[in-house]
């Protein structure tokens, strides 16, 4: 095992499926030899697989993606970046009505393998059009997958089974996670979709987290701990699939749950989280279920107004205290 | 470059068997067999087989809503179409697409979306992998004049323009998107003037001339597959029909309608080759005989298919993978 960063465990990630596969290439705006990408994550990259693999774009949204569609069906695997998540309104088109929809539409004549990789996520002061959490648009289309990694291992092996897998990927990273630190193995791993991990195990209460949430979460486990409350963090990792059975299971044990996510709470990914345990786990609830999440605003810019529609360690223990 | 009779007669045949199966798709409509809407093609037959007679089966193509006679061009299976339109099991994507949405891989044909100006950057992105895969095929890629004015056709003609890309862009200019006349929405008469844009050759032609659409896109497909990069071929044509199922197209002036229909690709076509003494009348009805039978056929195979199971409806969203992480 080693320690490293997500940024450079994204970047591992890349590195070793372009050596593995002639195949894999990468698009997107100044993720090239100048800049190695807007969060750094493609750095040094150009220099070693050269240009044509690692290539910049024209500040063209739509057509990045449409071009990793059209790649895509004739037998490569693009990774496509874009910049800023909030910047994937201006190719929704190519990602939700073809990327997701190319297989089904055409009765599974072809595959598109294509990774499209952002990053979401407040809390650097870029205001309403740099700093949305918008997974649940995605997670409202079929025929994507969905993964939203909180840790290095996380990242590095989700980011590798996207790239060799055959499906689609809006592949989401959290820009304060990119320096986060972890450990990772030295040798060749992979992370399955659909299959949620448990960051932190207890038994008074189910806390459903991702990406940066997922450290707030864990960083309230610990408040609670001291307060005699054993909470467990549970971790999906991907929201599509999105491994039901492990929030079920970890609801039965504990009776209690509550939802923290980033995006803003009317019919966000906590919606449909609740949802979930509302339809298949409700007898197991000792208590209503709790949701913590940005309120129904955009983003802010100041810092005082943006701190304050971020959940935090304090959202996510006043709302637990309240149902146990 | 002379075309050899068996060249221009199959080009020929091509046109009849759209035309046919257009008529076709049109008379089932009106006995409420074809589920949903119909584009039909007719009358604008020269482009897509102009076209496609200057590709090889390698080659790829994208189309659009209005796309059966994109596919019969490239070479697809008819009845395959039309099992498509009619919503059945053996069509070629299982019933989930319909006319808006046919494709056949096997043949090149990347499929038709109904997103106005959404295949433009896909067919940048074919252009993109044919490039990095290091093969000398061209995509040729189909859309309307109305499409040029979404995003997508300047993001996807600049970056194939920028990356050289072996991409043919074929503007049918059929004068009206629905039932928006081109003038009200452009201040340009010539949809090729836009290709000075992004530093790319540009040509117009009279898109119902198949022989001057099939020598434009000659020299573009030559110059693609040479490494030239792009072009954009404008063929200036019409739609005989509305734009959709029973659209009588009152927005479109009589004697404008009367004109277009003295200039019908198939009777041009018909003329020119007695004229060149490639066609006989007794040949051109032969041809017109044997089409309507392959027509007939395709219709035949598709009202005699099944409609898939309902429950069909949930599968083909993913690839199914074992285990994407043990790959």
């Amino acid at each position: 095992m080693k320690e490293t960063t997500i940024r450079d465990a994204l970047r591992e990630a890349l590195r070793e499926e372009m050596n593995r596969d002639k195949t894999v290439f990468l698009l997107g705006e100044d993720i090239g030899r100048y800049w190695g990408g807007a969060f750094g994550v493609t750095k040094g990259l150009a220099e070693e697989f050269g240009d044509e693999r690692v290539r910049d774009t024209p500040i063209s949204e739509s057509a990045i993606i449409g071009v990793g569609v059209g790649a895509a069906i004739t037998g490569l695997r693009p990774v496509a970046e874009i910049m800023f998540g909030d910047l994937s309104a201006l190719a929704m088109d190519q990602i939700c009505n073809q990327a997701a929809k190319i297989r089904y539409m055409f009765g599974e004549q072809v595959k598109a393998p294509l990774v499209i990789r952002t990053p979401f996520g407040a809390g650097v002061n870029i205001a309403s059009h740099h700093s949305q959490s918008l997974e649940a648009w995605f997670m409202h289309t079929p025929g994507l997958y969905v993964a939203v990694p909180s840790t290095p291992y996380d990242a590095k092996g989700l980011l590798k089974t996207a790239i060799r897998g055959d499906n689609p990927v809006f592949f989401v990273e959290h820009k304060l996670l990119y320096p986060v630190k972890g450990m990772i193995p030295e040798e060749d791993y992979t992370v399955p979709y659909g299959v949620a991990d448990v960051k932190r195990e207890g038994t008074d209460v189910t806390i459903f987290a991702t990406l940066y949430m997922v450290h707030r979460a864990l960083a309230a486990a610990e408040k609670l701990k001291k307060d005699g409350v054993s909470a467990e963090v549970v971790d999906p990792r991907t929201l599509s699939p999105l491994d039901k059975q492990a929030i079920v299971k970890s609801v039965k044990k504990t009776g209690r749950i509550v939802i923290v996510t980033e995006d803003c709470k009317t019919a966000g990914v906590s919606a449909e989280i609740a949802a979930v345990v509302a339809e298949e786990a409700l007898d197991y609830l000792d208590a209503p279920i709790k949701r913590v999440a940005e309120p129904d605003t955009p983003i802010p810019f100041s810092p005082p107004l943006e701190q304050f529609v971020i959940p935090n360690e304090n959202s996510i223990v006043k709302a637990v205290k309240e149902i146990v | 470059m002379p075309l050899e009779k068996e060249k221009l007669i199959e080009m020929y045949r091509r046109m009849l068997e759209i035309r046919y199966f257009e008529e076709k798709v049109f008379e089932l409509y009106g006995q409420n067999l074809v589920p949903g809407t119909i584009h039909l093609y007719v009358g604008e037959e020269a482009v897509a087989v102009g076209v496609c007679a200057n590709l090889r089966p390698d080659d790829y193509i994208t189309s659009t809503h209005r796309g059966h006679g994109h596919c019969i061009a490239k070479g697809a299976d008819l009845g395959k179409v039309m099992a498509e339109i009619l919503g059945k099991k053996t069509g070629y994507c299982k019933g989930k697409g319909g006319s808006m949405h046919i494709a056949d891989f096997s043949k090149g044909m990347l499929g038709a979306t109904a997103v106005v100006g959404a295949g433009i950057p896909i067919a940048a992105g074919a252009g993109l992998s044919i490039k990095l895969r290091g093969t000398d095929q061209v995509v040729a890629c189909f859309f309307g004049e109305g499409a040029s004015n979404q995003g997508t056709f300047h993001e996807g003609v600049n970056m194939a323009a920028v990356w050289r890309l072996p991409v043919v862009f074929v503007c049918e200019n059929n004068l009206y998107a629905m039932g928006t006349r081109q003038n009200l929405v452009m201040a340009i008469e010539n949809i090729a003037d836009r290709a000075v844009a992004y530093g790319i050759p540009s040509i117009t032609v009279d898109g119902n001339d198949i022989l001057a659409v099939y020598e434009a896109a000659a020299e573009a497909v030559n110059r693609a597959r040479q490494g030239g990069g792009p072009t954009l071929i404008e063929c200036k044509t019409y739609r005989q029909k509305g734009h959709s199922r029973f659209d009588p197209a009152a927005y479109r002036p009589k004697n404008e309608v009367e004109e277009w229909l003295k200039k019908d690709p198939i009777p041009r076509f018909k003329a020119k080759l007695i004229d060149m003494g490639v066609l006989t009348a007794e040949e051109d009805e032969n041809l017109r005989q044997k089409a309507a039978a392959t027509v007939e056929e395709a219709v035949k195979f598709a009202m005699e298919s099944p409609f898939p199971k309902s429950e069909e409806a949930l599968e083909d969203v993913y690839v199914e993978e074992e285990s994407a992480s043990n790959r």
